[in-house]
């Protein structure tokens, strides 16, 4: 019941400077109830996982990493080293030891 | 749950490919990224076997993946390029000083060799200093017209065929939405050419034209290359930006719109009567330019005489700013007197040929003698250019007029082409990225 969901988030190509500088960090989720008890979903997706690292992690504007309920258009999601749009994107609903990386394509060339 | 490659080479698919909309394995990957610029290297005619080409290198992920793949492909293909690091060090704290340390990287792993070239040694300003000077407002102006130049100046020293510079296939339509958006006829035909560079000048190529830059970062990481990403530190460009998040919103929802805006910029056909600019050759520094002084040179003068905002504003304004620095100089004698005087001290101080004190070719700018004997017999030329100068900045740059609205403040930047401006860096951070 009240066991913890453990996944490692990565943030690359100059979306760690969001993050205050990290580029990975081993996360502890709680039970989903107990973090959006309105939550439609049973289990942690992407989409819960969003609106964690907003509360928890991101240090800069909000608006420079979350477009509506998603990740700005321009950074890229990895799901244990694979394309999220594989793999239902928002939808992806999170197993234990899961690898999230972020990279940002907007930073300079 | 797996996805099977595309391709049915047995492996699980790692990515979705936004041109195609295929899932591809990591191998399939790339072969189809590397094969792919190989294609529009050779359907475009790039290279010649031979040649020595220069690498335009920030440190950033397109120009380190670009230097990575032309290194694997000149190998696989053997095209005997000569290939080189060209680097521009813009003298900007804590964002150009930690990306070179990335360049360097970039030639110890691709064994290529490096020039690094300074705004200070060529100009006798950092864009620190610069900045300090005009303020963050007009900094991109600067930096994307010194740059343009500085590359060419790099490429001459080497003696390359071309520059191969990293713009993807998402810059080049950026570009032209901005083009379109700004009205601007005459970049907009420029701006989608695979080759640019008329006569007089080293081409640049973008072997990355066709690339989408989801795909480039991919495959920077899953090749695990080294690359520099930051923001510029200065004030990006609030246009551009918008310009920008516009169409990684449509990219979402229909990956292929960059090929199509490409597409279209390339198609699209021009009216006769739109005038454009023709090319000649600056009196001063003898690179290419559209007017009879060069925008480096304009900009150059105004920094060294204490009028930054010179050639960045409206003509009736840099008229007004000469005005006024006239009078202050009470009568053109002594503007000239200065203007030698600045010559003078050029020589003294400089190894290294700057604007204000040039009116020789760069060819003829490599050795010691560079800005000393070349210099004596331009001292008495400048008098009559300094008038000539003083002239023009007020009657001819009436056909400037819409390329120089303020609120544009990057659009001088592009006078000639696309290829060195602050796109290639802090152009695109404009929604504060
Ligand atoms: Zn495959
Ligand atoms: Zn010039």
């Amino acid at each position: 019941m009240a066991e913890t969901l453990t996944v490692e988030v990565m943030f690359g190509g100059g979306a760690e400077l969001l993050f205050n500088k990290v580029k990975r960090k081993e996360i502890a989720l709680p039970p989903l109830k107990t973090f959006l008890p309105d939550s439609q979903n049973q289990n942690w997706t992407l989409k819960e996982l969003l609106i964690w690292l907003k509360d928890n992690l991101l240090v800069e504007r909000e608006e420079l990493f979350l477009k509506d309920d998603s990740v700005r258009p321009g950074i890229l999601v990895l799901i244990n080293e694979e394309d999220w749009e594989l793999h239902g994107q928002l939808n992806y609903e999170l197993k234990e030891n899961d690898k999230i990386m972020f990279i940002s394509t907007l930073h300079g060339g | 749950m797996p996805v099977p490659c595309k391709r049915g080479c047995g492996n699980n698919a790692v990515l979705k490919r936004p041109k195609t909309g295929d899932a591809i394995c990591k191998e399939c990957f790339f072969w189809a990224f590397e094969t792919e610029i190989h294609y529009t290297i050779t359907k475009g005619k790039l290279f010649n076997k031979g040649d020595s080409v220069a690498v335009a290198a920030s440190g950033g992920k397109d120009s380190t993946v670009l230097a990575h793949t032309l290194k694997t492909l000149n190998e696989r293909y053997n095209y005997g390029l000569n290939l080189m690091l060209l680097s521009i060090d813009e003298g900007i704290t804590g964002y150009r000083d930690d990306s070179l340390e990335t360049v360097k990287q970039n030639r110890d792993d691709y064994e290529m060799p490096l020039k690094i070239l300074s705004y200070k040694d060529l100009y006798g300003w950092t864009m620190d200093e610069i900045v300090a000077q005009i303020g963050r407002k007009n900094n991109c102006t600067f930096c994307g017209v010194f740059r343009r130049q500085a590359l060419d100046r790099g490429a001459a020293m080497l003696n390359v065929k071309c520059i191969a510079t990293g713009h993807n296939a998402d810059d080049i339509a950026e570009t032209v939405l901005m083009n379109v958006l700004r009205g601007d006829i005459a970049r907009l035909k420029r701006c989608t050419a695979i080759t640019t560079g008329s006569e007089g000048t080293i081409p640049r190529v973008k072997p990355l034209k066709y690339t989408y830059e989801k795909e480039i970062v991919m495959y920077a990481h899953y090749k695990k290359l080294v690359y520099f990403s930051t923001e510029c530190v200065f004030a990006p460009n609030a246009y551009r930006g918008h310009a920008r998040a516009l169409l990684k919103d449509m990219e979402k929802i229909r990956p292929s719109c960059i090929m199509d805006i490409i597409y279209s910029g390339e198609t699209m056909s021009i009216k006769e009567e739109v005038s454009l600019p023709t090319q000649r050759l600056c009196i001063r520094c003898n690179f290419v330019s559209s007017q009879e002084v060069c925008k480096a040179c304009v900009l150059l003068e105004g920094l060294n005489k204490g009028l930054p905002k010179l050639g960045i504003g409206k003509s009736s304004k840099v008229k007004k700013l000469l005005d006024e620095y006239n009078t202050r100089q009470n009568n053109l004698e002594t503007a000239v007197k200065d203007l030698e005087d600045c010559n003078i001290t050029d020589k003294k101080t400089s190894k290294t040929c700057k604007n204000i004190s040039n009116g020789f070719k760069q060819k003829e700018c490599n050795a010691t003698n560079c800005c000393t004997n070349k210099t004596e017999r331009n001292v008495e030329k400048n008098n009559e250019k300094l008038q000539t100068v003083l002239d023009k900045y007020s009657l001819e740059n009436n056909s400037q007029v819409k390329l120089d609205e303020e609120d544009s403040d990057d659009s001088e930047i592009k006078h000639q082409d696309e290829d060195d401006t602050c796109s290639s860096s802090c152009g695109r951070l404009g929604v504060g990225f």
